[in-house]
């Protein structure tokens, strides 16, 4: 496949662990932000081969990591107690919620049904001019635009019988979440690829320029990664800290301004709870009050209360970047992926899952 | 195909609940040319059961068929009902003889769709040289079931040279792979109601019995272990290898044979090939000698014609599948939790 196979090549990758290892004098903290990032570092085994001082630290980037309990909780009444025709992207169905999740939800006989685009959604309400449908809009930025056109495309058709859940997150006032942090130790990062394919790069020099730390947005296969990683530690062992773009080929300093208008003409930006971190403010979008009869919030008048976590769950401290997942004291015992505790043991991009399938094991291995 | 077998004029074109009540009407189903398209010596005597002569070593096995939709890329699921069993007696080093062959049927399945399976399901016997030999049909309210499921239950006498078990499987041995892994998995995916995509994907359905019997005539005894990587893919089988033998599994990533569209496709849901169903492909773990022999042998056959060395059993990382990244990389493979899910970016 071109475009994936030359960043996938051993050679080049070799090549570029080679370069990271002469550069490297001393320990340094880098923590890439989205959780695609993570699943690709670990799913290829880029994190034992690094030298020791280059700690990966796995960053808040999972969407569905950071959707709060109570969302869930809504979702899963919606589809039980409202007939609704529930519609979600295939990561978010397994994540529990304050008692159950929405795949249990499904087994229980709602209607759930798993969908790659939130246009397929606005054809299902189509279909179905009898019944609400709702879907489900977890994501960053990178989910956003698609979100919003098909609350467009639902207002064009003059499908009203269509509405959007929203859990949207930014990624820029995480970034500055974890800095503000007084636990966090970070030394750079590297952004989302995808996110910034989007919304462009210019968001980013303010937060180099306040906290004087290195960002460089980096794509997801590993010769990607890898370069990423050694432009990072290039610019930390020269004690510059500036915006770059490995991800050139893909990431243009504007993004894409017709994403970035329809994100603008169907949603607000607002404060925001993550789980397992808290509220940030402006960290989210909400559906505007031009297109808020295609919110289910405002549709929907039910109000949930929100769940504490499990008390044995760090996915806070996980997802800040404060704790490793197998510092957990749960970690492959009482939280797995069959029984997750927290969210981040759910998805393929959780830190906790993503340790649990491909590297917990390997320290079993090495053992 | 299906000229030569055309459907039996009825008074009837959609299967209704009557019609597996056991009286006239399942007479009339069956006799509809069912017996007819499916006749041998056994089957036809129309007894309860089929009485058959065996001798020595049998293989036995079930499985049964609930593909949704029932029409898809490359087969159907009478094709792969019969398929399904013959390979798994092919995997015990069995020639497969004799089929049961049930059907649970939601009322409302067109009569011409259910004639179709059936001439899939002749043809499969005959290109798997199998007979179904008794059999049983049964009609499921409406919701109650979905469409058409098939159950089918197969016994075949071992081959005289073959000696297949996990037991036989020692550190050193070789694995490999048949033929490219994951398309049966993404051409169900392609015709998904909400997933459709346009490719030319089609589900690898096929008996595999032909190719077993050569091996294996071929090898005898230097084949050790033969399994069919159906449901859960190639990790799930090869994790069975590691837990049930004990030894380690190592796989190299550059050498899994997968077809670029669906190499693509994977990349495009979000699915890892590994774990991702086949229907016409096996592993087998064999003698570290013949390996390369092995590999020449199933090249030669249009239906293994990628066979390829995939990874060996060693004694580091007992009960553990790891494979080596394209990049250089380890990792461990997993048994699969549940289904695989699409990543939402």
């Amino acid at each position: 496949m071109k475009h994936v196979n030359e960043y996938r090549d051993e050679d080049l990758a070799q090549s570029y662990l080679k370069q990271i290892k002469e550069l490297t004098t001393q320990p340094w903290n880098i923590m890439e932000v989205c959780g695609g990032q993570t699943h690709s570092l670990v799913k290829n085994g880029i994190i034992d081969l690094l030298p020791d001082e280059v700690n990966m630290i796995h960053g808040p980037g999972c969407p569905v990591c950071v959707t709060p309990i109570h969302i869930i909780d809504k979702a899963i009444h919606l589809a039980e107690e409202k007939n609704v025709i529930l519609c979600s992207y295939g990561d978010m169905l397994r994540v529990p919620g304050a008692s159950k999740s929405l795949l249990d939800s499904k087994a229980d006989n709602a209607d759930i049904r798993i969908l790659y685009s939130p246009l397929e959604a606005v054809q299902i309400a189509q279909k179905n001019p009898d019944r609400e449908v709702v879907f489900f809009a977890v994501g960053f930025e990178t989910t956003a635009p698609a979100n919003a056109m098909s609350v467009v495309q639902a207002h064009q058709l003059g499908v009203k019988n269509y509405s959007i859940l929203t859990s949207h997150v930014l990624v820029p006032p995480a970034i500055e979440a974890v800095m503000d942090d007084e636990e966090s130790n970070i030394n750079a990062f590297l952004a989302a690829g995808h996110v910034c394919t989007i919304m462009g790069t210019s968001e980013y020099g303010p937060i180099v320029d306040k906290y004087k730390i290195p960002i460089v947005v980096t794509g997801f296969e590993p010769v990607d990664l890898l370069q990423g990683i050694y432009m990072t530690v290039k610019q930390l062992e020269e004690g510059r800290s500036e915006l770059e773009n490995q991800y050139s080929r893909v990431v243009k300093t504007d993004g894409n301004q017709n994403a970035i208008k329809i994100i603008k003409e169907v949603f607000n930006v607002d404060n925001r709870v993550w789980r397992g971190i808290g509220n940030i403010p402006k960290s989210g979008y909400e559906v505007n009050e031009k297109y808020a009869s295609y919110d289910a919030n405002v549709k929907f008048d039910v109000s949930i209360a929100d769940t504490p976590e499990n008390e044995d769950c760090i996915a806070g401290d996980v997802l800040k970047g404060i704790k490793k997942p197998q510092e957990c004291s749960q970690f492959g015992k009482k939280c797995k992926p069959e029984f997750p505790l927290g969210a981040p043991m759910v998805s393929s991009e959780g830190a906790c899952a993503a340790y649990y399938h491909f590297h917990l094991a390997m320290d079993r291995v090495a053992q | 195909m299906q000229l030569s077998c055309p459907m039996p004029k009825l008074d009837f074109d959609k299967i209704t609940l009557g019609h597996g009540g056991g009286g006239s009407l399942t007479n009339k189903l069956l006799e509809s040319g069912v017996f007819d398209l499916l006749s041998n010596p056994h089957l036809d005597q129309h007894h309860d059961g089929a009485i058959l002569e065996l001798k020595g070593q049998v293989a036995f096995s079930t499985d049964s068929f609930v593909v949704s939709p029932i029409f898809f890329p490359g087969g159907d699921i009478g094709e792969l009902a019969v398929n399904g069993t013959v390979n798994d007696l092919a995997m015990c080093g069995a020639k497969p003889q004799y089929l049961s062959l049930s059907f649970i049927i939601e009322e409302g399945l067109l009569m011409t769709e259910f004639w179709q399976v059936l001439v899939s399901i002749k043809n499969a016997c005959e290109k798997a040289n199998v007979q179904v030999v008794t059999g049983d049909t049964k009609v499921v309210e409406r919701g109650k079931g979905d469409q058409l499921f098939i159950n089918t239950t197969g016994i075949g006498q071992i081959l005289p040279s073959a000696n297949i078990s996990m037991q036989r499987v020692n550190e050193g041995d070789i694995i490999i792979v048949s033929d490219v892994i994951a398309s049966h998995g993404i051409a169900i995916m392609s015709i998904r109601e909400g997933l459709e995509f346009e490719s030319d994907i089609k589900s690898d359905t096929r008996p595999l019995n032909g190719i077993i019997e050569s091996l294996i005539s071929e090898f005898e005894d230097g084949i050790h272990l033969l399994k069919d990587p159906t449901r859960g893919g190639l990790a799930s089988v090869l994790n069975e290898v590691a837990r049930d033998t004990r030894f380690g599994v190592y796989l190299e990533e550059k050498s899994l044979p997968i077809d670029e569209q669906v190499k693509g496709a994977c990349e495009i849901l979000g699915l890892d090939p590994l774990y991702v169903a086949n229907e016409g492909i096996f592993i087998t773990v064999v003698n570290s000698d013949i390996a390369e022999s092995v590999v020449e042998h199933l090249r030669k056959n249009s239906n293994t014609k990628n066979a390829a060395i995939i990874g060996e059993v060693v004694q580091d990382h007992p009960t553990q599948v790891v494979i080596k990244s394209k990049i250089g990389g380890r990792r461990v493979v997993n048994m699969i939790v549940g289904e695989q899910l699409p990543r939402i970016c």
